[in-house]
């Protein structure tokens, strides 16, 4: 007896256990075990069996998962769960990063800092993705929480330096300070309200475990931040703007010899170094621990070769910004990345330079291609070629985006086959509306033994040729998939029906430009509850139907873009998700928000 | 036929003239839109100020266009577009529209700012104490440079050295450099013995021999550094050992 009360998280004397009714009991054996839960998805399942599982659920979980931003209040939310440590939210749809939807949109985290810094002042961590964040927030938020530890801002706008300086003078146990792709200080154009934040740290050793600062436009204390980092003994992962240029990032390197994660920032040297030849000794000689390498901004392409040492160790290499290196450069470098699972690259690699990644990265399990900016007069720098040689090489991938200007059917199905265990599919061929190249018929049989021939696909982004076959395909076989994006592509209404139908999984699917109209959508009424969101634009749907399904579905909101006076035209954006509150008040005057 | 084809043949055109830029709304917020680039895309040729007005029409007219043709028509067209040779000066993977090909503004924006910033990036490099001195080595064509501050002793330095320029030893040069230069004989062995021997400018323009002083005194007094033969540092020797007694 008193061994089973000494393994308990909390001590019950035998005889307090004896004194409660059993109910009781049962909820402290269940507040034990859920403890052991952690997915939030198990957890879901767990408070779903009955009222007291539900209020366990809620009085332990520490893990905040929103999807939506606008998908429920933040007053619902923190009347629920009390005891949260660590919070993630999202906000405006992925095609926000392209330019479509308004600046002035919403997803603003004020409204969530406000309940959060009143209901849960223990709060460690925040991740945030595609939100609107103000200077004001930051500082609301160190003021707020007294054990803050870890701050992502993914795809964040909103703030600037000031903000910056607020965290860092004012979370004084901050480890993580993640800035991925927040574009912060765009607005800013002569610098003149610029905040050293790094020197805003607090003296003496520091926590930080991470430093991600590679989207910061404005410059640095370089100074400020060699002193910082020499004071951060548990530094691991660090990526610095294009303000570092090599000379302080290889300091840097000196000081933090036992860093995983390097981001390099520009790799270059500034303008007014003179002719004579610069020689600093590398450090990623002496490197043991680095694994991920990413930068690169302004690549000197004469220092490449100073990278050549930790080739062999790294798994993870992001080289989507290296402007100036060309094919040969790229292969000089992934020739040499024999252990890399995650790679990232321009299309500059060429077909040959993917060859080169066949064979010798065996263990990939994740190809980005991308594509910057349309280089002139080069036809196509990846195509077919490339992905064949990718698939018979890198039989291990699991997530392949592929931009290109020309595909065939061949090369996808025998992607399909070398490859069985992709997850994600993302190909993005750049013409629109682009057949086989080689023998002209649609895509469909491509993506049909895709989704066919990949059992474990739960992610699809589709374009090219493509007719209702391909959609009958994806509906017949796509049983796994929640992300579906499909970009100029489709035939008739059969298509998107197919998919609704059939796609019992889908939880997010993104149509832009397509053919799909108001018979279309009204198929998926059974299965709007269960998906996060819907968005089509360019599409064939009217505003009726629009207004039509929003009354039908109380808890679904439409948002529309529309500029047409008569609702039988068809709407710009339609952008639908389900949510348990009224719908919100902040959106801009351009998006009419249905319910 | 032929009038189908027209109709696509004027699609292609009108696409190409139009640009496709964001949805906004009213001046006010187009300010700030354009700001946040919002309406910026890369790499067209028709980029004038008219463009940057948000203008809903435009994503609408090219809906317009395509709406009036039926889809099955629309890859029938296709179909003949491709086997018509496109004009060469307009190819249909350059026309404008918005987020396509997907390239997230913030990739954008990141390039953009790329050459921008780098104006910028020198101001406050300047303010950033960096000893840099330039290193020549007797017979070598050209100079180097080293950041004196990467280093924390002589031997570290030596190493440093001794990889760019293979060829030469610094002898030993940690804190007993002091007392061996105190001995004259051990040095005129010493500078017999090694080819090269590192010499270097202070700040009063002597030339010294590189090992005399704590390696602290060296870098906030170092201007340049020489690599010399060692006869030719003979000469040096006792003008450093001159200096060495008067600092004492």
């Amino acid at each position: 007896m008193k061994n089973r009360n000494a393994t308990k998280p909390r001590n019950y004397p035998l005889s307090e256990l004896q004194s409660h009714n059993p109910d009781h009991v049962l909820e402290i054996v269940l507040e034990t075990v859920l403890q052991f839960l952690t997915s939030r998805r198990d957890r879901n399942a767990a408070s779903l069996v009955c009222k007291s599982w539900w209020r366990t659920d809620a009085l332990t979980r520490s893990e905040l998962f929103i999807s939506n931003c606008y998908a429920i209040s933040p007053r619902r939310v923190v009347s629920r769960f009390s005891r949260i440590l660590s919070v993630t939210i999202k906000g405006k749809p992925r095609l926000a990063d392209f330019d479509m939807l308004p600046a002035d949109w919403g997803a603003h985290f004020s409204q969530w800092l406000t309940a959060f810094s009143t209901a849960y002042p223990w709060l460690e961590k925040v991740h945030l993705k595609r939100m609107s964040v103000t200077d004001d927030d930051l500082s609301l938020l160190g003021d707020s929480f007294a054990a803050f530890k870890e701050l992502v801002l993914v795809s964040c706008e909103g703030f600037g330096t000031p903000g910056l300086a607020a965290v860092a003078t004012k979370c004084r146990l901050l480890r993580v300070l993640d800035l991925e792709e927040s574009l912060v200080d765009i607005n800013v154009s002569d610098y003149s309200g610029i905040v050293d934040w790094i020197s805003c740290f607090p003296e003496g050793e520091t926590h930080l475990e991470s430093l991600v600062f590679d989207s910061v436009f404005s410059p640095i204390n370089l100074e400020a931040l060699e002193k910082l980092v020499a004071r951060s003994p548990s530094l691991k992962r660090l990526r610095v703007n294009g303000h570092v240029k090599i000379f302080h990032l290889y300091r840097l390197m000196h000081i933090a010899p036992h860093l995983t994660d390097l981001g390099t920032g520009s790799f270059d040297v500034p303008e007014d170094t003179e002719d004579d030849e610069l020689v600093f000794e590398s450090p990623f000689a002496a490197s043991k621990s680095l694994v991920c390498l990413s930068g690169f901004r302004d690549i000197l392409p004469e220092y490449l070769p100073d990278i050549y040492p930790v080739c062999g160790n790294l798994t993870f290499l992001d080289f989507q910004y290296a402007d100036i290196i060309d094919t040969d450069q790229i292969k000089s470098v992934v020739s040499r990345c024999h252990k890399l699972q995650t790679l990232w690259v321009r299309d500059a690699i060429f077909d040959e330079g993917l060859q080169v990644v066949a064979q010798t990265c065996k263990d990939l399990r994740e190809l980005r291609v991308y594509h910057l900016h349309a280089s002139d007069g080069v036809e196509a720098p990846v195509s077919e070629v490339g992905l064949e040689a990718i698939s018979r090489g890198c039989r291990k991938l699991q997530y392949i985006m592929f931009f290109c200007q020309r595909m065939t059917n061949a090369a996808v199905v025998a992607l399909s086959r070398n490859c069985p265990n992709l997850v994600v599919f993302r190909l993005c061929i750049i013409g629109r509306y682009m057949p086989d190249a080689l023998t002209q018929p649609p895509m469909d049989e491509g993506v049909g033994a895709i989704v066919m021939n990949c059992k474990k696909l739960t992610r699809l982004d589709v374009s090219g040729f493509l007719t209702d076959r391909a959609f009958s395909y994806i509906g017949k076989y796509g049983k796994l998939i929640r992300t579906l994006s499909v970009n100029f592509a489709g035939d008739t209404d059969l298509g998107l029906k197919n998919v609704l139908q059939g796609c019992t999984n889908l939880q997010k699917l993104e149509i832009r430009d397509g053919p799909f109209g108001d018979g279309a959508l009204c198929c998926g009424l059974q299965h709007f509850y269960n998906m996060r969101f819907l968005w089509m634009s360019s599409c064939k749907v009217t505003r009726q139907a629009c207004q039509a399904i929003a009354q039908t579905l109380p808890h679904l909101v439409l948002e529309v873009i529309n500029t047409a006076q008569d609702p039988v035209d068809d709407v710009e954006l339609l952008y639908m998700y389900r949510s348990l509150d009224k719908p919100r008040d902040d959106a801009p005057k351009l998006v009419t928000v249905l319910h | 036929m032929e009038v189908v084809v027209g109709m696509k043949k004027e699609k292609m055109e009108f696409d190409e003239t139009e640009l496709r830029l964001g949805i906004g709304s009213t001046k006010a917020s187009e300010e700030v839109v354009r700001k946040r680039g919002f309406s910026e895309t890369e790499n067209h040729d028709d980029d004038d100020d008219e463009n940057t007005t948000m203008d809903l029409m435009l994503n609408l007219s090219s809906k317009e266009a395509s709406g009036e043709v039926d889809p099955n028509d629309k890859i029938k067209n296709l179909q003949k577009e491709k086997t018509l040779l496109p004009d060469p000066a307009k190819p249909p993977t350059k026309t404008q529209v918005v987020g396509w090909p997907p390239v997230r503004s913030y990739r954008k924006n990141m390039l953009a700012m790329q050459k921008s910033s780098t104006n910028f990036g020198d101001e406050s490099e300047k303010n950033n104490a960096i000893s840099f001195v330039k290193v020549s080595m007797d017979g070598a064509p050209y100079l180097r440079k080293v950041d004196l501050k990467m280093y924390k002793s002589y031997s570290q330095l030596s190493d440093s050295l001794g990889k760019m320029f293979s060829s030469f030893t610094i002898g030993n040069c940690e804190s007993q450099g002091m007392k061996d230069f105190m001995n004259e004989s051990k040095l005129m062995d010493l500078l017999n013995n090694s080819d090269y021997v590192p010499t270097y400018e202070d700040k009063d323009g002597d030339w010294m021999l590189v090992g005399d002083v704590p390696w602290e005194m060296f870098v906030e007094s170092c201007k340049r550094l020489r690599i010399m033969k060692g006869k030719e540092a003979i000469g040096i020797a006792p003008r450093a050992m001159e200096k060495c007694k008067n600092r004492r």
